[in-house]
């Protein structure tokens, strides 16, 4: 379950949600659209108890995995050990090998993160994301700055990996949303 | 290839200056003012041949790298315990900044009443490497990404894998460059405390005598022997923290 009960939340003078109610359907994707500024990325931080609402609750049950709006990888560690952090032994090396190929980054494994371009470290969180053990999973421009084949391997991909997962994804982008959801949520 | 140009580069400048200082003492002919290093090299060589010369490099290096370990050790620590609470902080943040700027030969006269002369170079070497161990790994600690430890959170990271992945892969370059800088320090103002505290059986005792009896050769070997040393010193522990950065990497 996944659910946002009459969400206050502002910042400021600027209030960003005002008794904002929503139940995200399970198991299904839902697609977060709205203008830059509109709260979006508020409302990912709120869900997964990053931020704290002015009041009103979020109700979640299960364990959450984020493709967060910065990369947030170990930059010191190489992009094998970045995955393995969250996967422990459950995968073994030559496991993740295979899907890192899957996201075209083969031979990249023992590549500390910082000598990765922009758009392999995204790559990367993403599948660190999609690889953790997790019942809802939370999104923010997950292909942001990948150029448009790779973008639409790793959104085909993406698919395949979150089905039958709970899924929160923000996005610009209508031809994601085209792609990928199941459901929209159209803020601001 | 780049680490063999490198090295090549390095031993041309490290030959020109030794032709530098060749052609000079040769102009001075003077065995008091400078020696020429054809005749420092073969003073090193008949020292090196000697018991008490062995025995003065232990007694020494030692001292000196007991000094260097429980500064890093401390300084860590210090850090730690600043990062978490603002009373230490406060408390030794001054200290920190003072001891950074007190002449060596302060420290050593003082810690000569205090304890003596035999282990007086592993005080000094301490109070010379704690303050830039503690300052550098306290930026370390201050520059940490809270953004990485909210993601360790997200993704319930076990506390010994956030420790190794998260804490200790951001704070090993601050900590490496402590080391860096630490132990050439921790050379120089360990010898120069023994050369104050002339305790039997040290490099300083012997760099105090070659002073005392114008023995400049033997004052150049001795200096040779202390360069040598601390740069094998920074060599070692650097290669030591490069495979543990190695290992923390591959995790």
């Amino acid at each position: 379950m996944l659910k946002c009960n009459n969400i206050r939340k502002s910042f400021g003078e600027l209030r960003v949600f005002d008794g904002f109610t929503h139940e995200f359907a399970e198991r299904k994707l839902t697609v977060i659209l709205g203008k830059s500024g509109c709260g979006k990325t508020t409302l990912l931080n709120l869900l997964m108890g990053l931020q704290k609402p002015d009041s009103g609750e979020v109700l979640r049950n299960g364990q959450i995995s984020a493709i967060f709006q910065e990369n947030r990888l170990c930059e010191n560690l190489s992009v094998s050990a970045n995955i393995r952090l969250v996967t422990g032994k459950r995968l073994s090396k030559a496991q993740i090998a295979v899907e890192l190929a899957a996201v075209g980054l083969s031979n990249c494994e023992n590549k500390p993160a910082r000598e990765l371009s922009g758009g392999m470290k995204r790559r990367t969180a993403l599948l660190r994301a999609l690889l953790a053990e997790y019942d809802i999973l939370f999104a923010d421009e997950p292909f942001k700055g990948l150029d448009t084949d790779t973008k639409r391997d790793v959104m085909l991909y993406f698919k395949e990996k979150t089905a039958d997962k709970t899924v929160v994804l923000v996005t610009h982008d209508s031809d994601e949303c085209a792609t990928l959801a199941d459901e929209t949520l159209r803020l601001g | 290839m780049h680490r063999l140009k490198k090295f090549g580069t390095t031993a041309a400048a490290a030959l020109f200056w030794i032709v530098v200082w060749y052609i000079i003492a040769l102009k001075l002919d003077s065995n008091i003012i400078l020696v020429t290093p054809i005749e420092a090299a073969k003073r090193l060589f008949k020292l090196v041949r000697l018991g008490d010369f062995w025995r003065s490099v232990l007694f020494s290096a030692a001292r000196v790298l007991l000094g260097f370990a429980l500064g890093l050790v401390i300084g860590t620590l210090l850090a730690v315990a600043s990062k978490k609470l603002r009373l230490v902080r406060a408390l030794f943040s001054p200290l920190i900044s003072a001891m950074k700027s007190i002449p060596v030969a302060s420290f050593t006269i003082l810690a000569l009443i205090w304890i003596g002369s035999k282990n007086l170079s592993v005080l000094v070497s301490f109070l010379i490497c704690v303050p830039i161990v503690c300052g550098n790994m306290l930026e370390g600690l201050d520059n940490l990404d809270p953004k990485l430890t909210e993601m360790s959170h997200i993704f319930r990271i076990s506390p010994w894998k956030r420790f190794v992945g998260v804490y200790l892969s951001q704070l090993l370059p601050y900590f490496r460059s402590a080391a860096r800088l630490g132990i050439g320090l921790c050379w120089k103002s360990g010898i120069a405390a023994e050369v104050i505290g002339i305790p039997n059986h040290s490099i300083g005792e012997k760099l105090y005598q070659s002073k005392v009896y114008l023995e400049t050769a033997d004052l150049f070997a001795w200096t040779a022997v202390v360069i040598l040393l601390s740069f094998i010193c920074e060599k070692l522990f650097i290669l030591l923290l490069n495979i543990l950065q190695k290992r923390v990497e591959r995790m």
